[in-house]
């Protein structure tokens, strides 16, 4: 494994995680990582990220609608409906 | 989707909610989030008889809220936009013990199945709050909000491989970020 090797892998990763490159590179990169402890290590900290990624979510509220917002969000809507 | 006036509210504070999430983080300002939540909704009231492909909703929404949110974005509030390049995203090589290592903190602390709380929360959202735009955008849409590659390039008006390559170095940023706090922080 040289340092070139594991650049090209470290390119893919997130390709390889999302299972979107083609068949024939997805086993290189098996190849290549089943033989290489610092891509193993690489690839398990960015699964971790984006795995706390899709866990990521805004726990403020926006404030309660104005009245008047409120109405022409529902006349809007009922316009749309009928 | 809503029947009566109770339920027809009701879905409109839940997808006000919904929207919200995700114009903050594009945002940033609250009061910026919030108008565009709101013209969000209205443009998707208004427009919904416009949309072709009923399949393409998702992206057909984030659409109308990014162009909303771009129309506002005051350019001060993250940091601007500038590509990363993949090396900077690279962790250093080292030798230790005569073979060839990586300089990145011990994950195998963070266990895989990690829920995501506290510190290590706040860490997060610094990290991706911190994304230059191009990228911010893709790790909401892909990674946040569930879209595929196809509808985030849709929402964007990227093609697919910008989408992967973007996706790619925003996940890098925010693990480079979150591997500084593993290393330093006893967690
Ligand atoms: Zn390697």
């Amino acid at each position: 494994m040289t340092k070139a090797e594991c650049k090209e892998v470290f390119a893919l990763l997130s390709q390889y995680l999302d299972g979107e490159l083609p068949e024939d590179v997805c086993e290189q990169m098996d190849r290549h990582i089943g033989d290489c402890p610092p891509c193993v290590e690489f690839l398990a900290s960015l699964k971790k990220t984006a795995a706390l990624c899709r866990q990521m979510e805004v726990e403020e509220k926006p404030p309660e609608l104005a009245e008047e917002a409120r109405a022409s969000l529902v006349e809007a809507y009922r316009r749309f409906a009928d | 989707m809503a029947g009566d006036g109770g339920a027809l509210e009701e879905f409109i504070d839940v997808f006000r909610g919904k929207l919200f999430q995700y114009t903050l983080m594009m945002c940033g300002h609250r009061a910026d989030a919030e108008e565009v939540a709101q013209d969000t909704l209205m443009q998707v009231f208004q427009h919904f008889g416009q949309l072709r492909e009923p399949e393409h909703v998702r992206a057909w929404v984030f659409r109308i809220a990014r162009n909303a949110c771009s129309m506002k974005r005051r350019k001060s509030v993250y940091a601007p936009d500038r590509e990363l390049s993949l090396d900077e995203l690279m962790p250093r090589w080292k030798q230790q013990d005569g073979e060839r290592r990586l300089e990145i903190a011990d994950w195998s602390r963070l266990p895989e199945d990690a829920l995501l709380e506290g510190e290590m929360k706040a860490k997060l959202h610094e990290a991706i709050v911190a994304l230059p735009d191009i990228y911010r955008s893709v790790v909401l849409l892909r990674d946040m909000e569930g879209l595929s590659t196809a509808e985030t390039s849709q929402v964007l008006e990227v093609s697919e491989d910008v989408v992967k390559t973007r996706l790619h170095r925003g996940r890098l940023a925010v693990r480079q970020k979150l591997d500084e706090y593993l290393a330093g922080a006893a967690v």
